[in-house]
């Protein structure tokens, strides 16, 4: 019998799986240091992160929390930067910082086998940490010389100035810094906001890979005799103030062949009703290689190498984002295109073909996302960090395999409407 | 330690099989042995602009994305100067629907105008905005050209110049399709929650009835020994100088790769490394430095590049750069600090292989090499790496006459 290569092969309807999520473990150092786990993989590998509360949102002045993070390791009262870093490596491990708005990470990739040499140093750079003068110097000048080649960037501007828009320059998510912010920092600003929010700070802890048995002993003998956790996080109201211009079009460098394209209006967070609902409009919309935005301007018209959209990653409010970097002269007709995808979404219903296959992809993609320990951690983080519990993980995979066309249509109207977005072109 | 099954099909087709039951996913993973290298020097950026086309449909199919999402999946796909890997991941249950779809294209694609016309579009867009709407993104197609007088390598994937993918015909691209795009030149690999018998079995159904194509011999131009120092300077609108310089390696098997991946971990791996330690914190000529290497089959290219701090002249940090490379060449390296890099090693390579997409493309990837297995014994090679083969072998590479400098000036 000759093999029919038109017909597609019977399929298993990915919303029929019946998904769960790995539970996480958890429990409390002595000094009430919450510690979230997940024990599995195959590799002899472990992940531990340290989440502050210290983002740029409890900073007084532009990137003293994003310095403070990033010098963590460049010296401390035993040892140097250098020092530091050769004893890190020496393990063949990772000892990465991060700073985001409302937390600042510090994370820890190592074999497990070396994860008893390595927590110590932890200890020390979270209570040690001196801030060396000449550390600070260099990473001022340079750091300013990075910002001058990323702001000749079409892409790196537009994403600065789409954020003040839906924000304003003074909200956490929306300012950005300039070259006198780093001139302008000074060692005792870094000093106060590590004592503050480091060594008397809040933090929370999560592990994942081969968790060796006696992690969490070492872990609270390290780490549950910190003086941490003792007064609850500040609370601090950061007032939006969006821009009341709507378009913007900004020439950043004359001879660009590219315009960096941003379109965005204000979301709420995840925990408002429509939250989930409009993660299936936005797949359907722009979300994925299949959806309409790049069916239709890349994969039929050929303006952009790619576009996205996506609703951004923030904790207290958001931003619905469409983002793409489009050949100069086809700057204008993209725009068009992205209000006509607006428009078709407002007016016509989606139809079940489309609507059944976005759902098989996105419940496809949830399930392709819980494999491995590293990844359901950072799943659990998510929730953690916002608020939540594994319910969201359930009500949002029972948002995916229900939500229907009418329900889409409507968001669209209420969401997907021109006046509501800022627009920004940057060349 | 990965396991895996591998059998070939009459038509020559490879295909190597790992179970992984922890996983509910699978992956079908096909590397086709074709890359920038194999490419007409007349007609450069082909290798890469299939892999667009790859997705403009198929003989019998006419979208490749729409099944497999429809089946809970999601694909793609990378072009390097050596090879083209293909790969998706959906829930194993519907793993037939892979093979229904990575078999069709492999028998034959659809040639379609429009997709040509769109496809060279967006590969053109891609080229701006990664090559030429970037400050410094020439550098490479400069330095290329500089260290390879004969060898394909002087080309980056995306191709020699825009107009060779603009004027692309539908007869060049099926020319190249039945030429690479055979069974005899590909391997699958399938990965996950899957068994060897059933992939058997599908293998056969679905790629077994492909005819097997000529097998590619290559034979590449051979790239003569440098005799001389070459060295370019440029101006450009970026805000920085900065300075770039390689030296000719050794292939991707030859030991000699493997004590230049150690090197340049001693010299640019991180925060110890020297060259971050000397020139960025204690002398501050460099704003930022990093020295790597491409991993390329064939004769490589060991680098050292960085942008320099303001006031800084290229002769200054040209100087201090001769004088780390002067100091490993002429004072052996610790045993501690070969330990540090050799750990290091270690451990990449098991974070390397953490989720089933990274362990097919590795054995893939590994089998062009010649044996899947080498990915199981290679950590072996670095360890017996000694101190003298790092001091003998940056004697013999790291020389001036050995080397290629760029000068790139800011405006």
């Amino acid at each position: 019998m000759s093999l029919n290569r038109k017909i597609t092969p019977p399929i298993t309807d990915a919303v029929r799986f019946d998904l769960q999520l790995k539970k996480c473990d958890h429990y409390q150092l002595d000094n009430n240091i919450p510690v979230y786990s997940i024990n599995a993989g195959s590799q002899e590998v472990l992940m531990i992160e340290w989440v502050f509360d210290a983002g740029n949102w409890f900073e007084q002045k532009n990137i003293v929390a994003a310095t403070t993070n990033y010098m963590l390791k460049n010296g401390t009262q035993h040892k140097t930067a250098f020092e530091i870093n050769e004893y890190i490596d020496f393990y063949g491990a990772y000892l990465n910082r991060s700073c985001y708005n409302e937390t600042a990470t510090i994370t820890l990739h190592c074999l497990s086998k070396h994860v008893h040499e390595l927590l110590p140093i932890v200890a020390e750079i979270i209570t040690e940490s001196i801030f060396p003068e000449e550390e600070l110097k260099t990473y001022q000048q340079n750091q300013q010389q990075r910002l001058e080649v990323s702001l000749k960037k079409c892409d790196f501007v537009a994403n600065r100035l789409i954020d003040e828009y839906v924000f304003g320059i003074n909200h956490p998510y929306g300012k950005y810094t300039t070259a006198s912010d780093y001139i302008s920092l000074n060692r005792a600003e870094l000093v106060a906001f590590y004592q503050q929010f480091y060594k008397e700070g809040n933090c929370t802890i999560f592990t994942a890979g081969k968790v060796p048995t006696n992690l969490s002993a070492e872990l609270n003998k390290i780490f549950g005799a910190l003086p941490l956790q003792q007064k609850p996080t500040l609370s601090i109201e950061h007032p939006l103030q969006p821009a009341a211009q709507k378009k913007y079009q900004v020439v950043n460098d004359k001879e660009g062949v590219q315009g960096a394209i941003r379109i965005a209006q204000p979301f709420p967070n995840r925990h408002h009703p429509d939250f989930q609902k409009v993660q299936v409009l936005n797949n359907i919309f722009g979300g994925f290689f299949g959806s309409r935005l790049m069916s239709n301007i890349r994969e039929d018209k050929g303006y952009t190498y790619g576009i996205h959209s996506y609703v951004q990653n923030h904790i207290h409010n958001s931003a619905w984002m469409i983002s793409t970097e489009a050949g100069r002269d086809v700057c204008e007709a993209t725009i068009v295109e992205v209000y006509k995808e607006m428009e078709l979404l407002r007016n016509e219903k989606i139809e079940e073909e489309e609507l059944s296959l976005v759902r098989n992809y996105m419940i496809g993609s949830v399930l392709g996302d819980l494999d491995g320990p590293f990844q359901l951690i950072a799943r659990w983080k998510n929730y953690v960090l916002n608020g939540l519990d594994e319910n969201f993980f359930y009500s949002s995979i029972e948002t995916i395999k229900t939500t229907g066309a009418n329900e889409l249509q409507d968001l669209a109207n209420k969401y997907l409407q021109p006046e509501l977005f800022y627009e920004l072109v940057v060349i | 330690m990965i396991q895996y099954n591998r059998f070939t099909l009459d038509n020559g087709l490879t295909v190597l099989v790992h179970e992984d039951n922890s996983t509910p996913m699978a992956v079908v993973n096909v590397l086709y042995n074709v890359g920038a290298r194999d490419e007409n020097p007349e007609k450069t950026g082909f290798a890469h602009l299939f892999e667009h086309l790859m997705f403009g449909g198929s003989i019998h199919i006419p979208d490749y994305d729409d099944p497999l999402q429809r089946a809970g999946g999601d694909n793609n796909a990378y072009t390097t100067n050596d090879l083209t890997n293909y790969y998706c991941q959906l829930p194993a249950q519907n793993i037939e629907t892979a093979f229904w779809l990575e078999s069709d294209r492999m028998l034959s694609l659809a040639f379609s105008e429009k997709s040509l016309a769109v496809q060279r579009k967006v590969v053109c867009e891609e080229f701006k905005e990664h090559y030429i709407n970037k400050p410094y993104g020439d550098v490479w197609h400069k330095m290329r050209e500089l260290a390879y007088t004969q060898h394909p390598y002087r080309w980056m994937t995306i191709g020699k110049e825009l107009s060779h993918v603009e004027d692309a015909t539908i007869n060049d691209v099926k020319d190249f399709f039945f030429k690479h795009y055979r069974p005899i030149n590909a391997i699958l690999v399938v990965a996950g929650n899957v068994k060897t018998d059933d992939i058997k079995r599908l293998a056969n159904k679905w790629f077994g009835p492909i005819e097997m194509g000529e097998k590619y011999i290559r034979h590449l131009p051979v790239e003569p020994v440098q005799q001389e120092a070459r060295k370019q300077s440029f101006e450009a609108a970026v805000p920085l100088d900065a300075f770039v310089k390689t030296w000719h390696m050794d292939a991707r098997l030859n030991k000699g790769y493997y004590i230049a991946d150690l090197l340049t971990e001693i010299l640019g791996g991180g925060g110890s490394s020297r060259l971050f330690q000397s020139l960025v914190k204690e002398q501050k000529l460099f704003s930022n430095l990093d020295c790597y290497h491409f991993g390329s089959m064939d004769n490589g290219l060991f680098t050292i590049e960085g942008k320099l701090v303001k006031g800084i002249t290229m002769e200054q940090a040209e100087k201090a750069i001769t004088e780390e490379i002067e100091k490993i060449q002429q004072i052996q390296v610790s045993e501690k600090e070969l330990q540090k890099v050799i750990n290091k090693t270690e451990s990449v390579i098991a974070f390397e292989d953490m989720s089933i997409m990274s362990r097919a493309s590795s054995i893939a990837m590994y089998e062009l090499l010649g044996d899947a297995n080498l990915m199981n014994t290679e950590f072996n090679k670095y360890q017996a790496i000694t101190p003298e083969d790092l001091q003998q072998y940056s004697n013999n590479i790291l020389r001036e006459t050995n080397s290629n400098t760029i000068y790139y000036h800011a405006k």
